[in-house]
């Protein structure tokens, strides 16, 4: 028993009232404050260990935040996380929900990567158990009729469509002056699937995909790849890759000095990382990439960001994901007054969370589907990295084309 | 058909690339020859040759190619260590126990390293790491052409001491005819290590050849591996000159069925390979025939 259920009444009943009050108390203290477990899933280890390790650094903080008061309505109970390791694959993650939903969890947080989410979610559903997305984008995530999952950020079409649409807005603002296209993706869904979508979608809009060149991940060597690039001369390159990929991509790019008019990333592993600014300033700078971001205007990111900074962390996007993803669970706690699951649901469906700091419209659940969720573009200006679109989010303006060294 | 000036650099690029694969299959073939064992720590004991170099630049501030100085020697005696006081006792002399001993270590060292250095995707910044060189239509990247450089030397160097010193000699012997060996007055057992230790010292140096292009995480090590397995097999197991032609081989077929396949099917050209020798050369290029 911890200490702060060691409070007044229990020692009242402990003590003045007698032994038979004291087999009464536990029933009285659930109703006043007994931790609510949830389940934080992360990829720790194997190939998406980084990410899961970022990500589990984000839902830390914010249990930190929300433990500090606890939850008001269950009397300030706390929330105890249960950790657990989807060791990079589907059956890891489904493993752990397993546990999760034996060790008594209200919930259950996290799976980053699409295919993790997606296994995850639907063993959580058979137990009814709520289920937040933290990052996965795959739209089939949503799209199965699972009444416990629910994702805040934007899924793979919108991301997608943002992305378009913004390349057309740029480029027109310029004069129209990028026609051609190359496409760099790794061999995965992610990859393949957007790849997809662009060579459906930019001809349409009046742009030519010259080629599209798939890799798988891990790739060794990415110099005949930038030698087909710079034989072709496109004059946008978009690269989809997790992020070692991106950056030797960027790095062989920069050495075999390849320099179309813009690289324009969706979801591109490192074009909106801290970490490949700072190490690789100079394959970095210019790249734009669509992608998910916190609201550089809201003043809890920057606190955030700061405190993740001070531990020697880079402030990724899996770190403020997870930190709102678990901060939107923590309102539907507070707002169900219970830790029972069908009403954490229920909480969830009617949530109009808006305490993240990501760059979203007004929060609104349709399917599970946050309908505000919105990604941004952003680009590598400097030793920084800027949001460019949209307007009312951006804290610079996009430098097009990129300039010639 | 491609033009030249796509399939001139794709084969340069393809044997800059080949040379290290050929220094890391360099290490995997003699401990094979030797101790006929597949040495399953391969990977996770080149990943851990590429932190130390990582760490010798960013704590020391040693430039890789003067780390390989050091850590060869330290890896050779790594390697010494490992075989002499962990594998070999560990195995009680069955060859399955061997396999089964190095696979351990393998987990253990791959795990260690998560544990001490996190799953970070770690790289370091060289001031002539971006440097090319022109040939022709191609622009070389000057650290894998020092690179090519450092492992034809390493390749004859090994070939030396294998041909002409005693130490050579003995390995030679017991890798032919162990008991005879022994017989003769050989120590079997420190010939075993000194073998594992040469294939470790390997290591260190394709490590620091890595580095200056390359990314190290705990598990950077094994997408070198099985491509080197494929390279003692098609050379020869046992022959370094069979790894170092095996490797260049490898490196060209893969960058050219990269760029005439997709990258995402480069792999199946060495595979194909792979196949091809198994059933028709099934002894590699320079192997003997068993």
């Amino acid at each position: 028993m911890s200490l702060q259920s060691l409070n007044r009444r229990r020692f009242l009943q402990s003590t003045a009232l007698g032994a038979a009050a004291t087999f009464a108390a536990p029933a009285v203290l659930r109703a006043q404050g007994q931790p609510v477990k949830v389940g934080i899933l992360q990829p720790v280890s194997g190939a998406m260990s980084y990410s899961g390790q970022q990500g589990r650094i984000g839902a830390t903080l914010a249990l930190e935040e929300i433990n500090a008061s606890g939850i008001k309505s269950l009397g300030g109970a706390k929330i105890e996380p249960v950790f657990g390791d989807a060791q990079s694959t589907p059956e890891g993650g489904n493993a752990e929900v397993e546990k999760m939903n034996s060790a008594g969890c209200a919930a259950v947080v996290g799976g980053y990567v699409s295919s993790i989410c997606l296994a995850a979610s639907q063993t959580a559903a058979r137990y009814d158990l709520p289920y937040i997305v933290d990052v996965g984008v795959a739209d089939s995530i949503v799209t199965r009729g699972l009444k416990n999952t629910f994702r805040l950020g934007p899924g793979f079409g919108v991301l997608a469509k943002t992305a378009i649409d913004n390349l057309i807005t740029l480029n027109d603002a310029a004069g129209k002056i990028a026609k051609t296209v190359m496409i760099i993706h790794e061999d995965s869904a992610f990859g393949s699937g957007l790849a997809k979508l662009l060579n459906t979608q930019l001809p349409e809009k009046g742009f030519q995909v010259i080629e599209t060149i798939p890799h798988p991940t891990p790739t060794r060597d990415f110099n005949n790849v930038v030698t087909k690039i710079r034989a072709s001369n496109p004059d946008i390159v978009i690269p989809a890759d997790y992020y070692n990929e991106y950056v030797l991509l960027a790095r062989t790019m920069q050495q075999q000095k390849v320099r179309p008019k813009a690289i324009y990333s969706v979801l591109g592993g490192a074009a909106s990382s801290y970490k490949f600014v700072k190490e690789f300033p100079e394959a970095a700078q210019y790249i734009m990439d669509c992608n998910h971001w916190f609201d550089p205007k809201n003043p809890k990111a920057l606190e955030l960001k700061k405190k993740v900074e001070a531990k020697g962390e880079f402030f990724t996007y899996e770190v403020y994901m997870n930190y709102s993803a678990v901060l939107l669970l923590a309102d539907a706690l507070e707002r169900a007054a219970s830790a029972d699951r069908a009403k954490i649901i229920a909480a969830l469906e009617s949530s109009t969370f808006s305490g993240h700091v990501m760059p979203y419209g007004p929060t609104k659940f349709v399917n599970g589907q946050n309908q505000g969720a919105a990604p941004v573009n952003t680009q590598v200006l400097g030793n920084d990295i800027q949001v460019i679109f949209p307007a009312q989010f951006a804290s610079a303006k996009p430098v097009y084309p990129m300039p010639k060294a | 058909m491609l033009s030249p000036i796509i399939l001139v650099p794709a084969v340069l690029n393809g044997l800059l690339t080949g040379a290290v694969y050929a220094l890391v299959a360099l290490g995997l073939t003699l401990i094979y020859g030797v101790l006929h064992i597949i040495n399953f720590a391969h990977g996770a004991l080149l990943t851990c040759a590429m932190f130390a170099a990582f760490f010798a630049h960013r704590l020391l501030g040693l430039d890789p190619y003067l780390a390989a100085l050091g850590l060869t020697p330290v890896f050779f005696c790594l390697g010494y260590g490992l075989q002499r006081f962990v594998i070999g006792p560990a195995a009680h002399g069955e060859d399955r126990n061997i396999l089964l001993v190095t696979l351990g270590l393998a987990v253990v060292i791959e795990n260690a390293l998560l544990y001490a250095f996190r799953a970070d995707t770690r790289t370091i910044n060289l001031p002539y790491g971006f440097d090319v060189v022109e040939v022709g239509p191609a622009f070389l990247s000057v650290p894998r052409v020092i690179g090519f450089g450092v492992v034809i030397a390493v390749a004859l160097a090994l070939w030396l001491i294998m041909r002409f010193t005693d130490t050579g000699k003995a390995i030679r012997a017991v890798a032919r005819e162990k008991l005879g060996a022994e017989l003769s007055g050989i120590d079997v057992a420190h010939i075993y290590a000194v073998t594992f230790g040469l294939g470790t010292a390997c290591l260190a140096i394709a490590a620091c050849l890595l580095l200056p292009t390359y990314y190290v995480n705990p598990h950077a090590g094994n997408a070198f591996v099985l491509i080197a397995f494929t390279i003692v097999v098609l050379g020869g197991m046992g022959s370094v000159a069979g790894a170092l032609l095996g490797g260049l081989i490898i490196g060209v077929v893969e960058s050219l069925s990269g760029l005439y396949l997709g990258e995402s099917l480069g792999q199946v050209g060495i595979f194909i390979i792979f196949i091809l020798v198994l059933l028709f050369r099934p002894s590699g290029l320079f192997g003997e025939r068993a």
